[in-house]
């Protein structure tokens, strides 16, 4: 059974009188452990697709389950729920909370949880230690490059351990260098620790490094999912 | 929950739209501890005014002492009642008195004229009335013109020093002595002999007659035996409750103008906080898309705003007490609408008071923070991380 099951999906938006349709019966399954990138132009739905996926947004018709849960039926109050346990979320703007630090932006999900001060101490401390961090926990994001923004909002994705990683254009905003640390990054994450990653993006070098590539124009998939060089690896 | 240094430190941040909106609301319990001060500081003198040991015989149905009026008869008969309590002398702590209104030109402005209480006492009164101290001189002496000036007139009024005269009904009168009374409304009256002011003022009558208890407990049986007497139309009063009565009309004025002019202006300083709530969520929705997109629920994102508000407010109550506290202790002085009296009194600003004014800011901020929170709570996440 797939990890994220897509059923016959459609999704339209009401822009004043005119009405737009992003998905018209889209059907899609994207495997545990898999890392995958969302490829196509503008418009054509990549981000609504990860939203979807998230949580974030409702298709107007069909289903959207996610470890056998369907994310389309729940209420927003189960949502906010579900997304702290299952979803790490990684915006193109990074949006780390400006008036936190490194580590409160990480610690953040984890205030969610259960887990007592220590052990959210130790699960931020590892989780800035991944992302190349460790040194930078009490800067506050203006104090950050780009890149460490992005890799400090990796690891705030990270640290609650979610069962998907879903990344909306991480290196947009991104110089070359940085680009490929965060997606060198996300390789580890995926090989390393099985982490199953989604990522939409225009890039083609951030697609060079995804086990799968789908493209999407105008809602549809234009090609049926192909393994790519990394997958063959 | 969201953390509170979020708040805290989004507060800080912006430190001249918080700066701004504190302003305002810390104006608005200024002025609310300010004119509760007022009201406090009325109530407290008359409050100290009256002893519990003491009680205080009217004419039957007077509500007051210039209402009243009671024959020597009615004070001999008084003073022979078992309840009194007797002096080292053996003789019965009774006083029975003249209580009159003068007009008086104040001292800073001698066109404008209060009326001030004369009392003629009986030389047991300085006994009878144990909060009552003189500070200078000495008491006047019996069968002579003299007076004594409460302390807080003798900067009021001008020729009450010791040693100047004094000059009403007709005959000019000798300051010997200045007396305090613990801040009640006796420190706003001139003393004299009541034999020296009845024929002077309302001829051969008492207004009211003052008498220790032997022991305070019975004052109820006093009251009862008193009343009951056929040879007396009297009421019986407990000294310190006839004078919280009197500072209730008045008292009660000023506390009911402080929460309408206060509550008027708290108005304005929520619309403040309003606008500021608005303009801190609408800048800050990408932060408040992510902390859903975390999965933090719309109703902590509500109180996380809430308390943000409600932060501001606290800042502003802290500021407005300190406004309010150099009020505390200064000398204001007004017509007891009980007594037709000028009575002086001091602003009191208690710590209970300063707790009333802070808590009058929290409850500001959070009525000022609960649409903009709400707003705040019920954004869509893909709208706001727009």
């Amino acid at each position: 059974m797939a990890l994220v099951e897509i059923r016959d999906v459609y999704k339209s938006f009401q822009r004043d009188t005119q009405r737009i349709d992003v998905f018209t019966g889209l059907t899609l399954d994207i495997d545990a452990g898999s890392f995958t990138a969302l490829m196509g132009p503008s418009g054509s739905g990549k981000s609504t697709l990860l939203n979807l996926i998230a949580g974030l947004d409702k298709p107007t018709r069909g289903t959207v389950r996610v470890g056998g849960e369907a994310v389309s039926e729940m209420s927003a109050s189960q949502l906010a729920a579900w997304r702290a346990r299952h979803i790490g979320f990684v915006f193109q703007s990074f949006n780390l909370l400006p008036v936190l630090t490194a580590y409160q932006n990480v610690e953040l999900p984890l205030l969610l949880t259960r887990l007592s001060g220590k052990e959210r101490n130790e699960r931020v401390k590892i989780a800035l230690d991944v992302v190349g961090l460790a040194d930078r926990a009490d800067h506050y994001p203006r104090q950050l490059s780009g890149g460490q923004e992005q890799r400090t909002a990796i690891a705030r994705a990270i640290v609650a351990d979610p069962t998907v990683m879903l990344l909306d254009e991480p290196t947009g905003q991104l110089d070359a260098k940085s680009s490929q640390e965060v997606l060198a990054l996300l390789q580890r994450l995926n090989s390393e620790f099985t982490k199953t990653i989604i990522i939409v993006t225009h890039d083609a070098h951030a697609a060079e490094r995804a086990k799968m590539v789908l493209h999407l124009e105008k809602g549809d998939l234009i090609e049926k999912p192909r393994a790519t060089a990394a997958a063959m690896r | 929950m969201i953390p509170i240094v979020y708040n805290v430190r989004s507060v800080v941040r912006r430190p001249v739209s918080t700066a701004l909106t504190a302003l305002g609301v810390g104006l608005v319990v200024a002025v609310f501890i300010g004119m509760l001060a007022l009201a406090n500081g009325f109530r407290a003198a008359l409050a100290k005014t009256g002893s519990n040991t003491n009680a205080l015989v009217l004419r039957k149905g007077a509500d007051s002492e210039l209402s009243s009026g009671l024959g020597r008869d009615v004070a001999s008969i008084i003073a022979a009642d078992p309840h009194v309590a007797t002096g080292a002398d053996n003789r019965p702590l009774v006083s029975p008195e003249v209580y009159v209104l003068i007009p008086l030109a104040k001292a800073f402005d001698t066109t404008q004229i209060a009326n001030v209480v004369v009392r003629g006492v009986s030389d047991q009164a300085w006994q009878v009335r144990s909060n009552v101290k003189i500070t200078a001189g000495q008491r006047p002496t019996s069968g002579r013109p003299e007076v004594c000036v409460g302390s807080r007139l003798t900067k009021r009024f001008p020729h009450t020093g010791v040693g100047q005269t004094l000059h009403f009904a007709g005959r000019d009168w000798t300051v010997t002595c200045q007396f305090s009374a613990a801040g009640s409304a006796f420190e706003s009256e001139i003393w004299g002999e009541n034999e020296q002011f009845m024929p002077v003022f309302r001829g051969d009558v008492f207004q009211s007659i003052t008498f220790r208890l032997k022991d305070p407990a019975t004052f109820d049986d006093a009251q009862r035996a008193l009343q009951a007497d056929k040879r007396l139309t009297v009421d019986v009063h407990r000294e310190s409750e006839f004078y919280a009565q009197q500072s209730q009309l008045l008292g009660n004025i000023l506390s009911f103008l402080a929460i309408m002019i206060t509550g008027i202006m708290a108005v304005g300083a929520v619309f403040g906080a309003i606008n500021t709530m608005y303009a801190a969520i609408a800048s800050r929705a990408p932060e408040i898309g992510v902390l859903l997109t975390l999965g933090f629920r719309p109703w902590t994102v509500l109180v996380s705003f809430l308390a943000e508000s409600a932060f501001i407010a606290v800042i502003g109550g802290v500021l407005g007490g300190l406004f309010s506290l150099p009020l505390n202790g200064i000398v204001t002085s007004t017509t007891n609408w009980s007594s037709f009296s000028e009575i002086a009194f001091s602003f009191r600003v208690t710590p209970a008071l300063l707790l009333v004014g802070l808590i009058f800011a929290v409850v500001m901020g959070v009525v000022g923070g609960f649409f903009p929170a709400l707003r705040a709570a019920r954004l869509q996440v893909v709208q706001a991380l727009r």
